[in-house]
């Protein structure tokens, strides 16, 4: 069973999560339940700091054994720190998606565009329909 | 899709369903690398069912396999199971199949599930254009097919039937009871370790695989799917049909060079000899990854600033826990040791090309 989805962050059709760190910044990963569809993540490829990335688009690779699947910024940002411990231990993100295994550190274009996004409960309807 | 007589147990068993060749076949139950070192250190059972089985009867049943494969079958006593290629006027891979003797006038020919229609009508060919007395019937969908693999997988299997299985060698078959079912046992398989493939009818083989399971829990088998399969084939450097070889591929060019008996005519033989004396201008050969990622089928491969050529198989290796694969090469770059740029989402990632296969069992 996936971990229960924290509150305090906003999440996306495509299974990240954003939590915003209240500083203009915000951290981003993929939720448990994209883990738990993934299994056994051995490597990820991540992006570099100082680089802008629109709505939507790809910010980090995450592949398992047999899959390879992109990551996309859930809002237009910069990247401003990667979480290199995921370098030498992709594992982090099976293991904790929620916190050891968050991928980037972003500043969004726009604090205001994390409101479009779904908030937990939403998010929960979403994926207990993608089950089914 | 095509489903295997199996395919409700593994919805039940919450297995991940993909389209493999136009079978609907399990990828994966709990994970990959669960189910890979399952296979090494203990058990696991995979559902084979989609492979193709054609029986071949009749007196002039190994006349006609002795000229259209490329074994010399001569040799090969009843109860044992050979490794053949079908090649096509080309001298390209049709398919690589087993050959299980039953009897001097009965052969079952065990192939890969794409390529089943294939060898099929191969076959009916080189019979229409030559006269031997045998009859050709395919067998697969008639047919269930389960591999029970890793070291474990003997001491299990004993608690489902009587067979004398200590002394059955390594390809070879017998006939025995399993679960109480009629089957054919097989030690043979595609993961690198010791096991069986288990043959019986396919609205049985239901039974089989249930009582294997429920037997299994004290063995520390696992129901794996098609992920660990790729991986742990691949380990061993065994080849996959469709991805490391296809129908404009020689044997010469893979590793499949000793499948070659030149002694006698087989189909294919011309072309094949034809590249024997002209050399062959690429080689499937192993690499790993030295520099950061994972090269994945069809990815292109430099050697500097020259295209080099492709990989064939590419994954994360469970056993080694490092990035290897298959490539086939331009002859110069081939060699053991030379260093290699595999492009990974437009950028190179360093590797070089290593001895395979890459993981091999200790013998006990």
């Amino acid at each position: 069973m996936p971990k229960p989805n924290p509150s305090d962050r906003f999440y996306s059709k495509d299974h990240e999560w954003i939590k915003d760190l209240g500083d203009g910044t915000a951290l981003i990963g993929i939720t448990d339940y994209a883990q738990e569809m993934l299994t056994d993540i051995v490597f990820v490829e991540l992006p570099e700091p100082g680089k802008k990335i629109a709505a939507g688009e790809p910010l980090a690779v995450v592949e398992s054994v047999k899959s390879v699947s992109d990551v996309y910024a859930p809002v237009g940002c910069e990247v401003i720190e990667v979480n290199t411990e995921l370098e030498g231990a992709p594992e982090l993100i099976n293991s904790d998606a929620f916190g050891a295994g968050w991928i980037a550190k972003v500043r969004p274009d726009d604090a205001a565009e994390l409101g479009t996004l779904l908030a937990a409960a939403d998010y929960n309807k979403l994926i207990r329909e993608d089950g089914q | 899709m095509k489903k295997t007589p199996l395919y409700e147990k593994h919805l039940a068993l919450n297995a991940k369903i993909i389209d493999f060749g136009g079978w609907a076949m399990p990828v994966q139950y709990t994970g990959v690398i669960a189910e890979h070192n399952a296979t090494r250190n203990a058990c696991s059972v995979f559902d084979i069912c989609h492979m193709g089985e054609i029986k071949v009867t009749g007196t002039g049943a190994q006349a006609l396999l002795q000229f259209a494969l490329t074994r010399d079958l001569a040799g090969q006593k009843a109860g044992r199971v050979r490794l053949a290629l079908l090649l096509n006027d080309h001298g390209g891979i049709i398919d690589d199949l087993t050959v299980y003797k039953m009897a001097d006038d009965l052969f079952i020919l065990v192939t890969n599930a794409t390529r089943t229609e294939m060898v099929l009508h191969r076959l009916r060919s080189i019979l229409a254009a030559r006269n031997f007395d045998c009859r050709l019937e395919d067998l697969s969908h008639k047919t269930g097919k389960v591999d029970l693999q890793g070291p474990k997988a003997q001491e299990l299997l004993l608690t489902q039937t009587d067979a004398d299985l200590k002394s059955l060698g390594f390809y070879s078959f017998l006939k025995a009871q399993v679960a109480g079912i009629k089957a054919v046992i097989s030690r043979s398989g595609y993961t690198g370790e010791d096991g069986f493939e288990i043959y019986a009818a396919s609205e049985k083989i239901g039974l089989i695989w249930d009582r294997l399971l429920a037997a299994g829990a004290d063995f520390g088998l696992q129901p794996a799917g098609l992920g660990a399969r790729d991986t742990l084939r691949l380990e061993c450097a065994m080849m996959l049909n469709g991805e490391d070889m296809t129908e404009d591929t020689s044997p010469l060019e893979v590793t499949y060079g000793w499948l070659l008996d030149w002694d006698k005519d087989f189909a294919g033989k011309e072309a094949a000899a034809a590249l024997r004396d002209r050399g062959i201008d690429k080689k499937l050969v192993g690499f790993e990854m030295t520099g950061r990622g994972i090269a994945r089928h069809g990815y292109s491969v430099y050697h500097g600033e020259k295209p080099a050529g492709f990989v064939t198989s590419g994954s994360f290796s469970p056993t080694l826990t490092k990035a290897i694969g298959l490539a086939m090469l331009d002859i110069p770059c081939a060699a053991e040791g030379t260093d290699l740029s595999v492009i990974i989402r437009d950028k190179p990632a360093s590797a070089k090309v290593v001895k395979i296969p890459f993981y091999k069992r200790e013998k006990s």
